[in-house]
């Protein structure tokens, strides 16, 4: 066996993405199904000559994980469910601030403290809009261990590409299943490390909204001194109240997101070249969608399958496109209906059907097969 | 999907099946190179209420990762067999502990009831162990894995200095599955 592989947990993969892309840093409280990733941290970090720091609470661990990154760590915590709704004022601040962090969400049922060892798939607006004020955030939805290792690594690239939060959306199935994952070494993938300033302290401004490209975040302690705060500030980052300044700020925020989906956007198409019905679904539920798609063909229905990746910013283009000439479109997921609404919007040329289970349990293939058999029958 | 073989082990939290699981799906996935996938199922508490560990071992991709044609069960307390034997196939194999589960009104499949708590009370002395027995029991009942295979993957898992207490007890799985097929 040349290759490294190993059979391992959804948060071991986690953790082990978070060392290869170089992470320097872990705060967090513990929480169910999210825990494993705290743990192998803390034993792994230390290890590394890196951090690992318990916190008091989920919104102290967000904010040491802030100033880690002020500091020029990469930097990340896990946490679920409640942990999350705590959250979500420091997600705020690290978009306002445009401070880069991994935030791992591993999805089980709510609202409140809901089922702590059950899965869901509920956390899909909250990851968008949890955070109040208007701004673009980067989540990811992994569908394997496999997966969750690399993607980890692309969810810390793509926050100090962006300067942005960006969310890694697993659930308790891929949280704490196992299976075999390859694990690369780190010349084998992209990693993306944080960059000094290309000018000198005294010529730098810590944020630029109108040049179209993100400014280096300079870590504190480096000559670059500069203000940080949540109130909507000018390039300087002193605050602001002048409406250019304000709108270019708003602007920039989300236009540093959408003007660069291309390079964010990532998803997989499955047998949708002569689909009649197109099924979109997302993490753990794509699975049981591809072995229901497999029973549906063996019956003799067409039916493909559009899995993104990339769940934040929404593929609406892929979806678009796909709906003009596939007619009937069934979305699939672990909740009461979230993503259909996207959906809905994206693909207004064709019939839209839901499928929404939320009992704690995965959906099954068979149920997806009943429901693909009804609507071809439509 | 016609290779796909279902495996669940249950019981109350606590008794290790999830760690049995997990060292079944290892052997499968490492040392047998077959695609494997372990899942586990349990309540908020951390000891007892009714737990179940599950491995999925086929050549082809796993894609639904958990169990609903189940091909082998082992259940360790009564509680969970009357919970989760109805997802056995009717010709599956049902692996259960003598003094542990005493109520068959449920019963499905095959049965093998098994002197399992006995034998780690009078070899091991002790009850601790029971899973790694269990297991022993399932890989000789289904032959899924090789004793090799398995032995090296439960040896990866073991705390140091407990290597033998285990090793033992693997071997007393194989041989109660031994007698009981002979029988």
């Amino acid at each position: 066996m040349s290759k490294n592989i190993k059979l391992m947990q959804g948060n071991e993969a986690v953790a082990e993405g978070a060392v290869i892309a170089g992470c320097d840093f872990f705060a967090g409280y513990p929480i169910t199904p999210s825990s494993e990733v705290a743990e192998i941290l803390s034993n792994k970090l230390p290890k590394i000559g890196k951090v690992f720091l318990q916190m008091e609470d989920e919104i102290a661990a967000l904010g040491a994980v802030l100033g880690a990154a002020l500091g020029g760590a990469k930097a990340i915590t896990a946490s679920s469910g409640p942990g999350m709704s705590l959250k979500q004022e420091h997600i705020g601040y690290a978009s306002m601030c445009e401070i880069p962090c991994v935030i791992v969400n591993v999805m089980r049922g709510g609202p409140s403290t809901g089922l702590p060892t059950l899965p869901a798939q509920s956390d899909i607006m909250q990851a968008k809009w949890g955070t109040h004020g208007d701004h673009a955030i980067i989540a990811i939805t992994p569908s394997s261990v496999n997966e969750s290792l690399y993607e980890t690594i692309r969810a810390f690239n793509l926050a100090v590409k962006y300067r942005t939060p960006v969310l890694l959306l697993t659930d308790e199935i891929i949280g704490h299943m196992r299976e075999k994952v390859v694990i690369p070494d780190k010349n084998e993938v992209e990693i993306i490390d944080v960059k000094l300033p290309d000018v000198p302290p005294e010529k730098y401004n810590p944020y630029n909204y109108t040049s179209g490209k993100v400014t280096p975040l300079a870590p504190m302690g480096e000559g670059y001194r500069y203000h940080v705060t949540g109130l909507i500030h000018g390039e300087t980052g002193f605050p602001s109240q002048k409406t250019d300044v304000i709108q270019n700020a708003q602007n920039w925020l989300i236009d540093k997101i959408y003007k660069n989906i291309k390079d964010i956007e990532k998803f997989e198409e499955f047998q949708t070249g002569d689909a009649d019905i197109l099924v979109v679904a997302y993490g753990s539920t794509s699975r049981s969608v591809r072995q229901a798609i497999s029973m549906a063909r063996a019956a003799g229905i067409k039916v493909g399958m559009f899995r993104p990746i990339t769940i934040w910013p929404f593929p609406e283009e892929q979806i678009s496109n796909l709906s003009k000439k596939i007619k009937k479109v069934l979305v699939v997921e672990m909740n009461m209906g979230q993503i259909i609404l996207e959906v809905q919007r994206a693909a207004c040329g064709s019939k839209v059907y839901g499928l929404h289970v939320a009992n704690g349990e995965p959906i099954t293939p068979d149920q997806i097969f009943a429901k693909i058999k009804e609507v071809s029958e439509n | 999907m016609s290779d796909r073989i279902e495996f669940r082990f249950s019981g109350s939290g606590g008794q290790g099946l999830i760690l049995a699981g997990i060292i079944l799906a290892d052997a499968a996935a490492i040392y047998e190179n077959k695609n494997a996938v372990q899942t586990q199922s349990y309540g908020p508490e951390a000891r007892g209420g009714s737990s179940k560990s599950e491995v999925i071992i086929s050549d082809d991709p796993i894609e639904y990762p958990k169990a609903t044609k189940v091909n082998y069960m082992v259940s360790l307390t009564q509680e969970a067999f009357n919970k989760y034997i109805n997802d056995v196939k009717d010709d599956g194999i049902v692996i259960v502990d003598k003094e542990l589960v005493t109520d068959f009104s449920k019963a499905k499949g095959k049965l093998y009831v098994i002197d399992m708590v006995k034998s780690a009370r009078e070899e091991l002395g002790k009850l601790l162990g029971l899973n790694i027995i269990s297991l022993g029991v399932l890989v000789e009942i289904s032959g899924i894995v090789s004793h090799d295979s398995i032995e090296k993957a439960l040896m990866k898992r073991v705390p140091k200095g407990f290597e033998d207490y285990n090793k033992k007890a693997l071997e007393i799985g194989f041989r109660l599955a031994k007698e009981v097929k002979k029988s």
